[in-house]
């Protein structure tokens, strides 16, 4: 820490040392002003620079200059969204000139890592994307922005919670057991993805309104820079700042209703009792027609209970503007966001500050920022989904003689044991957390005066994050129960922080020479992390009270880094990175992160250079080493030993003891490594109306960082963290986007990806063996697992008996096929179980479409899945008739239970894995703009939008859009209603 | 010339900046209860903590009670991982004494344990394997940093950790047969360790009991530590059943340990049959003079999902996991007060194995005091009672048997007197003296089971009397059979786990599988 902050002293030295230098001297004097050819109004900040020299100026926030020149210099004018001009002065000294809007130069910089390349220069596979193009409505979970849009990215969301979190795969995974989340890069600020007890997304600290831009980079060319955290593709993040000129303020609010988009179908309280009784008549189930005496009453859908429609709100303000010439943005934001399910809720308030100021001839530029959240999260108990679609439909929410808080309940009525009550678990249980989170970066760029193509820049920054929260639940409750089932109630506290600092210096060299040009970017990165939880469990009464010892750890990453491109007559793009990574995780701490890539601006050729037809192509070829650090442990290399906790000490004599447990190391494990080929092409025709993009790749992991087995008596327990096996990724990915219409009053954008990947174990074990049945996964059940990993097949493959069906088609309880042809009992032996499909979409693909005619507006956008299978887990575990009556208590059936009639589960059955190809739309909104509200000034945009608003799909359970593919009783997507009014001034 | 200055304080700032950050890569842990193998054992405290862990890993099943931190593999149920708890159900389940409610456990394996229908991919296996050779890894690393001391107490721990080692290899002979071997030599690592024959590993482990049976305290020394009684017991386990594992009788070498346990013999005095046949099985066993080894629980400090927790909260009045068959009932004839058995809602014939009504429960294993008290941390859900590993009454049972079977240095009527005072405990109603002509093999067989059912003995037991597999003796449901059926004799042993094999070439498996 010291070092950092001494570091810091030195920086500010620096930074205060060159403000105060005084502008060389200068010869004529230029003056003028510059307006936009929009509306004729000044243009503030527009850079001007006196051409072939470093002298130049910024504009006023009126737009007027005033500038020292040679008499027969050349100004160059140029702003961000204009075409830049040239002027000769030509002996004049007052030079008025009006900058034309260039649609085209809007994208033509594309923000890469570490600085930025105009977008012939690129190389990689890189998408960018900024907030047109974002979905509409998204208030709590930033990610949400993207879904849909990018070919090869891929966003689950976790669950239908309130700011729930997602899973995020950009080209699938290229690890098996290690993260394969990618890095994300909020303005220059790597963050850190480690999950924060009480944080339910880490994301969700960012007000998606305070979004400027997404860029995505895909393959290794792109992301080698950012060397051993790159595996996975990089998302940058870029935030709204400030610009020169008055004030503008600019409100959002929104109003929304979640509803639930379905209900698992289960029997009803008639439905139930008929079922009951007939399986008394035949004695499944350990009923009996007494039994059936004792089935209650009442008519309840336990889903109706514990769901309701939930109102949300959500509003941001923000100003923007300059003080003193120094820009600024302000913005804050608050949503309140219910969830369907009872109780729940997730509330933000996030405040964004942001200053953007320049000295000395813009020769300095500063960008600080803040971004500062509170969140609070009820998660209440999601177990309650699950157990209302078990509760017998017979029985009431409540009992007025229940000792239970007045909620029906099993142990109330004879049970020992049972299914808990929802609406009890949801009214009961008091599970909130309130999480803090700090980014806070400065970042300077200092053009160096002598050499102005150089530029060097240091960030710096830390990122705090910090949670509290507790799991409570009274003595009355009676689902919450100790180990041996007594009702004990629950009040457990636990508290986290995680911490990243960052330092980065790097230096930006860009010149021309004739045919030549030449782009360097050089630097070094030093960034710590360091994460703390500590959690405490007590009885309801605070008795049992079970201290959790204090977590702490922490980890450097210290980089060195270089890309350089080269571009030859602005048709051939080579671009050559290089990233030596140190990581304390291992002890080798150093590794080197190599790519190479080629792009070739054919458009640029005599041959396409007059086809009118064709605006652009572009081929590009990329090769690229990229790591994987993000093990499960700061020190997978250290020879430890462990304290037990105070529940885990052992007698000897009349004392107990605190053992001590050697772990098990690998002393020599280093990075995974992942070689990415890349070929991509990009079209552009009929006046840039259709712009296509092709990539294909093929990526292959070594090393792979694996949690595995280790054979007996090689070390002190049965698994290690060691580099075995190898896995390979090959894709295609497809991006359309379309202006198929483009007049005055009808414009129509219209943009379609696909992305295929296949994924391929290659290597598993240290030792090839055929007898080997490969890596479990997939939990259904104590030591029970659905799914299987294994060479020469994907990843997390269903591992299942193959079920075998009547003439009718209908599946024969018990009968599977003998795979081994062994005979005997086919359930009792392993080996007859099959690789069954998996859970990853062979196919996804994207559509979306913005209609905007006149004043209106209209965009949807959806996605559709194709070849994802899921492990139906509600379905098998539920829906057998041995189930209908268990542990002395009732429980409900799914009405699937028709299709199969089982009367004992069949878990391991291939009936259960099910296609569940989807097509979700998941954003229709509609727009509507007024210019003029009220007065002149006032801008008003009115929106309506539904999210998630339908599916198809003829996969049966609730959603067929499983992350992981074990269908599971998650809480539900709402459908979402959305009312929302933008006013600017 | 002022951009020289700046550049140069740029330059020299961030030359003393990089270096001073490359160390930074250079981490230890941050938390007290992290050592690294080089500050870990500091005191005597810490050495102690470090043999407390040898005994631990028999019984708990990670550094957190009741789970967390666990020892063995996270895609492992961590409750079902103990030592004691995989040991029952071997023991146990695969024969006449037990049968598991839920057969789904185990990805719906667990079951054939019962049925003998296990296969080597049955993770069970897999995970009573892992267990055994990780207790054998953690053992050779505290030998290794006990050894050439002349401190008494690490010579005496030094000693303790060798006989766990081979308390620790018995029960993989007796299971697996053969086992992957390594010793103090073997630094831990990714290597591959060499098999051992199931009649070298007996050799082993005889030779190391002889050797440290005089370096261990005398018997009952500190309560819960191995002693020359428990060296001198395992001795006689293993030469008992040395016919099933090496094919060559050791009675002799039995009775010359056993006859130790008996009046006159070197441990004499230092144990006692308890006046209640229950003391021995209840919260406060600690006080029952009659154990001779014990692996230990603690509602409060010492919290695990082991076997005796198994056998209280899952029998029929709990959450009904465990159920005998009617083979164990009818054994016990009326009047014989060592017939703990839950009978309300339940019916003595199995129909189906997974209905909890079917079978009487066992309740034989109590979390309440001699007094009759509740522990005031049985509120936590865990609890007090230790876990009998070797107790008085087994050696006098062996004794007896070992006369039996031809063993010299006894005699018959010692071994009537050993067995009547099981028989007419100092507190219990008498069941009754048997005679010396009633005095065979089948009743020593029918005894142990009466005297020690769930101890985790039966399965050893019919093998070395030759009923546990083959047509000879039939319980419900072996062999997957209501009446029970004839099963193949290669499941005397236990196979050597298929992704054991996998991951290990110097690994053979065993014959039938």
């Amino acid at each position: 820490m010291m070092k950092f902050y001494r570091f810091l002293n030195v920086f500010f030295v620096i930074v205060c040392s060159v403000a105060s230098l005084q502008a060389l001297a200068q010869s004529a004097r230029v003056t003028g002003k510059v307006t936009s050819s929009d509306d004729g109004s000044g243009l503030p900040g527009v850079s001007i620079l006196e051409k072939g020299t470093s002298n130049g100026t910024v504009t006023d926030a009126d737009g007027g200059y005033s500038i020292n020149v040679g008499t027969d210099a050349v100004l160059v004018f140029s702003f961000v969204g204009y075409a830049s001009q040239e002027v000769a002065v030509s002996g004049r000294t007052q030079i008025d000139i009006t900058l034309e809007t260039d649609v085209t130069a809007l994208s033509e910089v594309v923000i890469v890592g570490y600085g930025e390349l105009k977008k012939e220069d690129v190389t990689g596979s890189i998408v960018a994307l900024n907030s047109k193009d974002f979905n509409k409505g998204v208030t709590a979970s930033p990610q949400d922005l993207l879904l849909g849009k990018v070919a090869g990215v891929s966003i689950t969301s976790n669950s239908g919670a309130p700011g729930s979190g997602a899973t995020i795969r950009i080209r699938g995974g290229s690890s098996l057991n290690a993260s394969n989340d990618p890095l994300i890069v909020i303005d220059g600020f790597p963050v850190d993805n480690n999950g924060l007890a009480g944080v339910a997304n880490p994301l969700a600290s960012i007000n998606p309104n305070d979004i400027e831009s997404y860029t995505v980079l895909k393959d290794a060319s792109a992301t080698a820079i950012y060397g051993s955290r790159a595996s996975n593709g990089v998302i940058i993040i870029t935030t709204k700042k400030g610009k020169q000129g008055k004030p503008k303020v600019e409100y959002d609010g929104l109003v929304s209703v979640s509803t639930p988009a379905k209900y698992l179908d289960v029997m009803d309280a008639n439905e139930y009792r008929s079922l009951i009784t007939e399986l008394a008549a035949q004695g499944i189930s350990g009923l009996n027609p007494a039994l059936v005496e004792t089935l209650g009453t009442e008519n309840t859908d336990w889903q109706k209970e514990i769901y309701r429609n939930a109102l949300s709100s959500n509003h941001n303000l923000s100003v923007s503007g300059s003080v003193k010439s120094i820009p600024y943005r302000v913005s804050y934001g608050y949503t309140n966001q219910e969830g369907i399910l009872m109780n729940t809720q997730m509330e933000r308030n996030s405040l964004n500050i942001n200053l953007t100021p320049s000295f000395m001839d813009d020769h300095i530029k500063l960008n600080v920022s803040a971004k500062g959240s509170r969140i609070f999260n009820n998660f209440n108990d999601a177990g309650a989904v699950g157990n209302a679609v078990t509760f017998d439909p017979t029985r009431p929410v409540r009992d007025e003689v229940s000792p239970y808080g007045g909620y029906f309940s099993w142990l109330n009525s004879g049970a020992t044991s049972g299914t808990g009550n929802p609406v009890a678990q949801l009214e009961q249980t008091d599970n909130k957390a309130i999480a803090h989170r700090l980014v806070g970066n400065a970042q300077l760029d200092y053009r160096v005066h002598f050499l102005p193509d150089l530029k060097l820049t240091v960030n710096a920054g830390i990122d705090r994050q910090e949670s509290e929260g507790h799991n409570k639940a009274g003595l009355d409750a009676e689902f919450a129960r100790n180990a041996s089932g007594v009702v004990v109630g629950r009040n457990n506290s636990y508290s986290g922080m995680n911490e990243s600092k960052l330092l980065e210096v790097y230096g930006n060299y860009a010149k021309e020479f004739g045919k030549h040009k030449v782009d360097f970017t050089g630097g070094y990165g030093w960034q710590h992390f360091y994460r703390e939880s500590f959690a405490t469990n007590r009885n309801g009464d605070n008795t049992s009270i079970v201290e959790i010892p204090p977590f702490k750890t922490e980890n450097f990453l210290l980089s060195f880094y270089g890309r350089l491109v080269y571009s030859l007559n602005s048709k051939y793009v080579l671009t050559a990175t290089l990233r030596n990574d140190g990581s304390s995780r291992f002890k080798d701490h150093w590794s080197l992160f190599p790519s190479f890539a080629f792009a070739w601006n054919m458009k640029e050729e005599s041959f396409l250079r007059n086809v009118e037809q064709i605006n652009d192509v572009k081929l590009r070829l990329g090769y690229g080493q990229t790591g994987q650090q993000a093990v499960f442990d700061d020190y997978p290399f250290l020879a430890t030993y462990s304290q037990s906790t105070s529940t885990a000490q052992y007698q000897l004599g009349d004392q107990f003891y605190y053992t001590w447990r050697p772990e098990a190391y690998d002393p020599n494990i280093k990075w995974e490594s992942t070689t990415t080929q890349n070929v991509g092409l990009d079209v552009s025709i009929i006046d840039s109306k259709l712009r296509i993009s092709i990539d294909g790749y093929i990526r292959e992991t070594k090393d792979l960082l694996n949690d595995v087995k280790i054979t007996a008596g090689a070390n002190f327990t049965n698994h290690i963290l060691t580099n075995v096996g190898s896995l390979t990724n090959k894709g295609v990915e497809v991006s359309l986007n379309a202006t198929p219409v483009s007049s005055k009053n009808l414009t129509w954008n219209a943009g379609f990806n696909l992305t295929y990947n296949k994924n391929e174990v290659t290597k598993l074990i240290l030792y090839d063996d055929p007898g080997y049945i490969g890596l479990p996964g997939g939990n259904i059940g104590i030591n029970a697992n659905i799914q299987n990993t294994q060479v020469g097949y994907p990843a997390n493959s269903f591992f299942v008996f193959k079920q075998v069906y009547d003439a009718s088609g209908n599946p024969i309880e018990g009968l599977f096929v003998d795979q081994t042809g062994e005979g005997g009992s086919v359930i009792s032996n392993e080996f007859n179980k099959y690789r069954f499909k998996n859970p990853a979409a062979k196919v996804l693909m994207g559509v979306n479409s913005r209609l905007d005619y006149k004043k209106f507006d209209f965009s949807f956008s959806g996605r559709i899945s194709l070849g994802n299978y899921v492990y139906n887990n509600t379905e098998s575990s539920l829906a057998f008739y041995n189930n209908a009556y268990s542990l002395s208590h009732f429980r409900n059936m799914p009405k699937s239970i028709s299709d199969t009639h089982f009367i004992d589960r069949q878990a391991y059955s291939d009936f259960y894995v099910q296609d569940a190809s989807f097509f979700k739309m998941d954003n229709i909104s509609l727009g509507y703009n007024v210019d003029k509200l009220l007065t002149q000034k006032l801008k008003a945009r009115f929106s309506l939008t539904v999210q998630n608003a339908f599916v198809i799909t003829k996969y049966k359970g609730i959603d067929p859009e499983v992350d992981g593919g074990l269908d599971n009783n998650i809480y539900p997507r709402p459908r979402v209603f959305l009312a929302g009014i933008n006013l600017s001034f | 010339m002022k951009y020289n200055k700046i550049l140069k304080v740029a330059a020299v700032g961030t030359t003393l900046f990089l270096g001073s950050c490359i160390s930074d890569l250079d981490v230890k842990p941050l938390t007290s209860n992290v050592k690294t193998s080089a500050n870990v054992y500091d005191s005597p405290e810490a050495y102690k903590g470090g043999l407390a862990k040898l005994y631990a890993s028999f019984v708990l099943t990670g550094q957190q009670g009741p789970a967390g931190q666990s020892d063995l593999a996270a895609s492992f149920d961590e409750g079902n991982s103990s030592f004691t708890r995989l040991l029952w159900n071997f023991q146990e389940l695969s024969t006449d004494e037990a049968v598991w409610t839920y057969t789904g456990d185990f990805g719906g394996t667990l079951g054939n344990l019962h049925y003998h229908t296990w296969t080597s991919a049955d993770s069970y296996i897999e995970l009573m394997f892992a267990r055994i050779m990780a207790i054998e890894v953690i053992i050779n690393e505290y030998i290794r940093v006990t050894a050439g001391t002349d401190n008494a107490d690490l010579k005496l721990f030094n000693a303790e950790a060798r006989f766990l080692r081979a308390m620790g290899y018995y029960y993989g002979m007796d299971l697996f047969g053969k086992m992957p071997f390594v010793t103090e030599a073997d630094e831990p690592g990714a290597f591959l360790p060499q098999q051992i024959s199931r009649a070298d590993l007996f050799a082993y482990i005889e030779s190391e009991l002889l050797d440290i049976q005089d370096k261990l305290g005398d018997a009952g020394f500190e309560y819960g530590r191995a002693d020359k009684g428990a060296c001198a017991f395992l001795l006689a386990k293993l030469y008992l059943n040395a016919e099933v594992y090496i094919g060559s009788p050791k009675y002799t070498e039995a009775i010359t340990q056993l006859k130790k346990f008996l009046a006159g013999g070197e441990f004499s005095g230092a144990y006692s049959l308890a006046p209640n046949y229950l003391d021995n099985f209840l919260a406060d066993n600690n006080t029952s003079p009659e154990l001779i080894f014990t692996l230990n629980s603690d509602g409060e400090k010492s919290q695990s999902y082991e076997s005796i927790w198994t056998m209280i909260k899952g029998n029929t009045n709990g959450w009904g996991g465990i159920r005998t068959t009617k083979s164990l009932v009818e054994k016990f004839d009326n009047g014989d007060t060592r017939d703990h058995f839950l009978t309300a809602n339940q019916t003595l014939e199995i129909e189906e194995i997974n209905q909890r009504g079917q079978g009487y429960g066992v309740y034989k294993f109590r979390n309440i005091n001699k007094d009759g008290s509740t522990p005031a941390s049985d509120i936590t859900g865990f609890t007090n009672v230790d876990n009998p590993m070797f107790r008085l009454a087994d050696a006098y049972l062996m004794y007896a048997e070992a006369v039996l079977r031809g063993g010299t240095g006894g005699d018959v009527n010692t071994a009537l007197t050993a067995v009547n005072a099981l028989r007419n405990r100092e507190n219990e109603t008498p069941i009754g003296d048997i005679s010396l002509g009633e005095l065979d093999l089948d009743f020593i067989l029918d005894e142990r089971a009466r005297e020690l059912y769930f101890e985790h003995q039966r399965r050893t037991d019919l093998i070395r009397f030759d009923r546990f597999t083959g047509g000879d003796y039939l319980w419900p449901w072996k062999g997957n059979v209501k009446e029970g059926t004839s099963t193949e004799s290669f499941r005397n042993v236990f196979p050597i786990p298929s992704s054991d094999l996998a991951s290990n070439p110097n690994l053979e498996p065993n014959d039938g599988y």
